[in-house]
């Protein structure tokens, strides 16, 4: 087991310089660059702006000064938000992105797997239609229509939340992104859940539990759901990592200040240190998850064994 | 469920309670802002919101009122001598810094330099180069020391310019020609802008910077006419998503907002009435025409062009009238000045069609032997909007148009680098409020000049301009140099900017200017 996790860690880090590298010089080869204002500046000012920058070397030279600064944990100053370096940006933005995406996760697990068992043991009743329905809904929503709908019926009509800004996080401000994010995520376990229920409690060895006379909810809880969790748990990882760090649309609807929005702007605005901080954030969360939800793997399913 | 359902509802008006209080605290000024601010550093911000905020941290030289117009601000007088060259400025005796220090000339010296230095890299240090020896400066090419500005005494600031500069006062109304306290910079280095340590001389101080949430300032006992602000407390609140911005307006959590959905224009009138605010801005909206590719530079098929687009559909179908037509480069609203208007503007638009008609069919254009045309324009629905009107008006005439869009770093780039194209997109807002600002948009050599137009009597008149001392004389020889810009139309002007605010009826003191500047300390609030 510990060699596996030492192993998967190593081989992280060439993953983790390959998505650098592509990155870096994509995010050149896009024509402008971050002092490509609506009105030009006079040369002069310009190369003043470029050489304060380094922006007057050659991509290659850029590239190195970057690893350089990278491999001392300097992710350099924001080209565009000039005040902040990206440290700085991140060190604002990322734990509203994390609160916000960790909430909406937790809701969609927790209230999409009981939608799922629940309907999965009333199968082809009325129940298991009602939440089949509501299912499919939620994951054909699109967030750009919820958000809205939301701000509309509980912000402006019924006052019951703040329609837009952080507030420092406080509950009726965090509770409509964290719905919206959840809302699709927890239709999809919810489906994800009911079908591998469904099949678990076809399974030869619930048969035999039931047969034996174990009640009702050891046979479910203890038998059925843990084997119906693993396509939960491959599903989890990377959700979580897209949800942890952050929403393009919820962000900017609910004007909230999460990575989401700083990696759009920062791609708009050519801010080439932002965009390259936020990828490798990313790529950092997206490997993270993916790894611990194949640990969790072993511990859900005890056929599964990593030496 | 009964008593779940009375729960919800008790924690919903505890809530409801709770937010009321919070947005009618006395004082204070949710200020609904377009976008994000790059930096606070009055010498490193380049958009019109970070003027609006820069505006109320610090005090120029000379401020703006509540209607745009120039008053005197850090300096309480100046003089300016007969050629026009040197201003010298009297300093406040009460002028002082948030943290109690005096507000000198040499702070001013020192800010002059500082945004010049081309180790600053201002965008924006163009603002001083009517200083003597400041362009010189900025390129490399002369010593700091050697630029014009001198402090004789604490309170006495000489400026010295290379040429007579009538808008230099408007020039000085600018963020980039403020001070900066410069023992504030010394001790901070390029971190003095961060809340904590920024020191300013304006109506407020910076209390919160939350990029992608909200600017906090608070007012400041030091001003020097502090006793004179109402507000407490000004929150500058990004509110990108003009949606969601005009709900959160309803709603009581911002008191005011600088763009709205104007394709909802005429529901949020009937909703909000007088608090919708469209008044002209001192800004063009314009096509470019390649001025060095045939036939584009055949000013015949240019002036033809612009007689058939319809600039009243434009503005009613493509703006739904938050825009208002245009027929000059410089638009209505600076004081002695009437803008030189393109020769058909008052003609109807049948007669301009029958008048194009004749160009047309002298070039051989017609539906039956059609002339490609691309317009490229940068990613916006208004901008997608008005091409696609445009691509419209001009193919019965035998035009095959199509259309390019870009985002706007890709567009602006490719103009920038003379890249091939037919027909552009561009706009400009006026910095400070002068006809030069646009008229210079076609000299020749100008950074901004995307047609490449080169007219040398159109250089000569503007050159003379420059120089001029007599206001009056001045002006005159500008409306000239606008009569050979509307007569070739190397730039062809559309549309007047619009300035769409939102604001509450609860907010008083808010005056529609051509500027469209809203100095907080001249507001308040019910």
């Amino acid at each position: 087991m510990l060699r596996y996790v030492f192993r998967r860690l190593l081989t992280a880090i060439p993953t983790l310089f390959l998505i650098i590298t592509i990155s870096f010089f994509l995010m050149h080869v896009a024509p402008g660059g971050p002092f490509n204002m609506e009105r030009g500046i006079p040369p002069e000012i310009k190369a003043n702006i470029e050489r304060v920058f380094h922006l007057d070397e050659p991509v290659w030279m850029q590239y190195l000064r970057y690893l350089g600064n990278l491999a001392h944990g300097d992710l350099g100053p924001s080209y565009i938000l000039i005040n902040f370096s990206v440290a700085e940006l991140f060190a604002q933005s990322l734990p509203v992105s994390i609160r916000i995406g960790s909430w909406a996760m937790l809701l969609s697990l927790v209230v999409g797997s009981a939608m799922g068992v629940l309907a999965a043991l009333r199968h082809n009743k009325f129940i298991d239609f009602f939440i089949v329905t509501l299912a499919t809904g939620g994951s054909t929503l699109p967030t750009f229509v919820t958000a809205p709908l939301i701000q509309l019926i509980f912000g402006l009509s019924l006052k019951w939340i703040w329609i837009g800004g952080w507030h420092d996080g406080e509950l009726s401000a965090a509770i409509g992104p964290i719905v919206t994010l959840a809302l699709p995520q927890l239709a999809t376990v919810a489906r994800l859940m009911r079908g591998s229920m469904i099949e678990a409690l076809n399974a030869h060895h619930i048969r035999t539990a039931r047969a034996m006379g174990l009640s009702d909810f050891s046979v479910v809880v203890k038998h059925a759901m843990r084997g119906a969790l693993l396509p939960i748990v491959s599903y989890a990882g990377p959700a979580a990592a897209g949800l942890v760090t952050g929403s393009i649309i919820v962000e900017t609807i609910f004007q909230i200040p999460g990575v989401g929005r700083a990696f759009i702007d920062g791609a708009l605005n050519r801010d080439y240190t932002l965009v390259m901080g936020t990828v490798i954030l990313i790529a950092i969360f997206t490997i993270l998850f993916n790894f611990l939800s194949d640990l969790l793997y072993a511990l859900v399913d005890p056929r599964v064994r990593y030496d | 469920m009964l008593r779940s359902h009375l729960k919800s509802l008790f924690v919903g008006a505890a809530m409801f309670a709770l937010m009321t209080t919070t947005a009618l605290a006395g004082g204070t000024w949710n200020r609904g802002a377009n976008g994000d601010v790059q930096s606070l550093d009055p010498h490193k911000t380049s958009t019109i919101e970070e003027g609006n905020i820069t505006g109320d941290l610090f005090t120029g030289l000379v401020a703006v009122d509540a209607g745009g117009n120039t008053i005197p601000g850090a300096a309480e007088s100046w003089t300016v001598s007969a050629d026009g060259k040197v201003y010298t400025f009297k300093m406040r005796k009460d002028g002082m810094w948030s943290d109690g220090t005096p507000v000198t000339a040499k702070d001013f010296v020192f800010s002059i330099r500082r945004v010049l230095d081309p180790a600053t890299a201002s965008e924006y240090a163009s603002m001083a180069f009517p200083l003597l020896n400041a362009e010189q400066a900025n390129g490399g090419k002369a010593k700091l020391e050697d630029v014009g500005a001198k402090a004789i005494d604490d309170l006495t600031l000489e400026i010295t310019l290379k040429g007579p500069t009538p808008y230099f006062l408007e020039m000085l109304t600018h963020q980039a020609m403020y001070g900066v306290s410069e023992a504030n910079v010394k001790k901070f280095g390029n971190d003095f802008v961060k809340a904590g340590n920024l020191v300013s001389n304006g109506a407020f101080m910076l209390a919160e910077n939350v990029p992608g949430d909200h600017i906090k300032l608070v007012k400041n006992p030091k001003f020097f006419d502090a006793a004179n602000v109402a507000l407490d407390t000004v929150n500058y609140i990004p509110t990108e998503d003009r949606a969601a911005g005009i709900k959160r307006f309803q709603a009581g959590e911002v008191d005011s907002m600088n763009d709205m959905p104007t394709e909802q224009l005429a529901d949020l009138k009937t909703k909000f009435g007088d608090q919708i605010h469209l008044t002209p801005e001192l800004g063009t909206y314009y096509y470019v025409f390649k001025d060095k590719k045939a036939p584009w530079n055949n000013v015949k098929l240019r002036n033809a062009i612009s007689m058939v687009i319809d600039r009243d559909q434009l503005a009613s179908k493509a703006w739904q009238n938050s825009m208002i037509p245009a027929y000059s480069m410089v638009p209505p609203g600076v004081k002695g000045y009437t803008p030189s208007m393109m020769s058909y503007s008052t003609m109807p638009q049948l007669d301009r069609e029958d008048a194009a008609k004749k160009i047309f069919d002298e070039l051989g254009i017609s539906p039956a032997h059609p002339q490609k045309l691309e317009i490229r324009y940068n990613t916006s629905e208004n901008h997608k909007n008005t091409a696609v009107a445009i691509q419209e008006m001009l193919k019965p005439w035998g035009f095959d148009v199509s259309l390019i869009n870009t985002d706007g770093k890709t567009h602006y780039s490719y103009l920038e680098q003379h890249g091939d194209f037919d027909v552009a997109r561009a706009g400009w807002i006026a910095d400070f409020k002068d006809p030069v600002t646009f008229l210079n948009l076609a000299h020749t050599g100008d950074g901004n000049n995307y047609a490449e137009y080169s007219n040398k009597d159109y250089d000569a008149l503007l050159d003379k301009a420059a120089v001029e001392a007599d206001p009056a004389a001045r002006m005159k020889l500008l409306q000239d140099a606008e009569v050979i810009f509307m007569r070739d139309i190397p730039l062809l002007p559309l549309l007047y900017y619009g300035n769409h605010n939102v604001v509450s009826s609860k907010l008083h003191g808010f005056v529609d200017n051509v500027m469209d500047k809203h100095p907080s300390r001249f507001v308040s609030k019910d």
